[in-house]
């Protein structure tokens, strides 16, 4: 099982076991991470999973879609490593992946 | 009070569940108001996943959020409920036995034996972005909404986002404006493809100010905007001068007034009763992902179902003289009469 290592915005580490097929956002929510909010469920409408990917990790996860990339419009300081968790899947390519919460979700 | 909009019941919320209560009420021959601070009917279904399959509603195998909406509109019809869109209820005031004054931010006022409460994860409310020291200034000169567009006359606006909401009061406000900002993360925009063009075309003549960036400081004094800082992707800061910030990032779901209603909560949610699904107060119902009871699964099959069991106790308040005698739609003259099918 991959594991994904989450960073929340007060230092606070989580590192998980992820199931293949499953998104880092829901993850993430199994795991009660709670700075991902993940409002509707992972339907990219809500912009309320936003995480930083690490830049070690920016090539293997690669760019958001263009829909993934529009709802970043909704979320905050949005930077180039940005990525909606709900959008990323979990992969063994993604094995050690390691992923930072901002400090804001919006809500 | 004379102007009070007088109903049986007051549904607040026009999500799935709130829109099949009317369903169930209706056959109960009970009269329904829907209140939604959205502008459409639907709730999440509408505004978080129109277009996303659900897989879990009864003998439907598949059908996307906006459909569902749609099919439970036309399964309502019959009972032709009033909706009162975009637009929170505010207050709830026991005036009867039980009976119920309430009142909404359009300012309107029900009086109605019974409200239920199918709110769902609260109501939409505009994302507040996390800009340090922006309490101050919001509703005095940072808005999430636009009231009165003349009290924009004349001023240095700001306008941040890049969907429909901040396009579209791009350009309504652009021509009132002493000069117009829009601030956007990026230099593309998934508004509707006109606004975007003919937003681009006053960016060209000069009309108006595009800044690709987002707003990291704010700049005034008693709540009165004087200056927003843009940092763009570079980190590089560029500073606006401006009167008034106007930031749109979309919809969160905030429980609201509710919390003030003496309801019994559990944390964010409301206690109720599971044969009633009454709350603690006489008369108040709560529906759907809003409440809570032992085994609760926030599906929306699981609102259907308690909407139908509040129907039969509403029953009891709006007709306290009747005996409730329990039909089937598929061989009772009288329900098939109400649907406009017998």
């Amino acid at each position: 099982m991959p594991k994904i290592t989450f960073i929340e915005h007060d230092g606070t580490v989580h590192t998980v076991d992820a199931e293949l097929g499953a998104s880092v956002m829901e993850t993430a929510v199994r795991n009660d991470i709670a700075s991902i909010v993940a409002e509707c469920g992972g339907g990219c409408t809500c912009a309320t999973c936003h995480v930083y990917v690490d830049e070690a990790w920016v090539e293997r996860v690669g760019p958001p879609s263009p829909d993934e990339d529009a709802e970043l419009d909704a979320a905050f300081d949005v930077r180039a490593n940005s990525r909606l968790s709900c959008q990323i899947k979990v992969t063994e390519a993604l094995d050690g992946l390691i992923v930072r919460t901002p400090s804001y979700q919006g809500r | 009070m004379s102007d009070a909009i007088k109903t049986d019941v007051l549904i607040i919320g026009a999500g799935p569940c709130g829109l099949f209560a009317v369903f169930e009420l209706g056959l109960l021959d009970i009269k329904a108001h829907l209140v939604d601070i959205l502008d459409k009917v639907g709730g999440q279904c509408a505004e978080l996943y129109p277009e996303k399959p659900i897989y879990d509603i009864p003998g439907i195998p598949e059908i996307t959020g906006q459909g569902l909406s749609e099919s439970l509109m036309q399964q309502i019809k019959p009972f032709n409920p009033t909706f009162h869109l975009g637009e929170m209820v505010t207050g709830i005031e026991n005036i009867g036995d039980p009976l119920y004054r309430v009142t909404t931010t359009a300012g309107k006022t029900f009086e109605c034996k019974a409200v239920i409460i199918a709110a769902g994860g609260g109501s939409f409310q505009p994302k507040r972005p996390p800009i340090a020291g922006i309490e101050p200034y919001e509703d005095k000169s940072v808005h999430y909404a636009v009231r009165k567009m003349e009290n924009f006359r004349g001023k240095n606006i700001v306008i941040v986002g890049g969907g429909d909401s901040a396009l579209d009061w791009t350009l309504n406000l652009q021509p009132i404006a002493k000069r117009l900002t829009l601030v956007h993360r990026r230099d593309d925009f998934r508004g509707a493809p006109d606004s975007v063009n003919k937003m681009r075309a006053l960016v060209a003549s000069g009309a108006m100010d595009l800044k690709i960036g987002q707003v990291t400081e704010l700049e005034g004094a008693d709540g009165q905007l004087t200056a927003a800082s843009i940092k763009d992707k570079d980190g590089k800061i560029d500073r606006v001068a401006c009167d008034a910030m106007l930031p749109f990032f979309g919809l969160t779901m905030k429980l609201g007034p509710i919390s003030d209603w003496k309801l019994d909560m559990d944390e964010e949610l409301i206690k109720v009763d599971v044969s009633t699904f009454e709350t603690n107060r006489q008369g108040i119902f709560a529906i759907g992902d809003i409440n809570t009871y032992p085994g609760k699964l926030k599906l929306i099959l699981s609102g259907f179902h308690e909407g139908a069991l509040c129907a039969q106790r509403v029953h009891h308040y709006v007709y306290p003289e009747k005996r409730l005698v329990f039909q089937y739609t598929t061989s009772s003259t009288s329900l098939q009469k109400k649907l406009g099918v017998a």
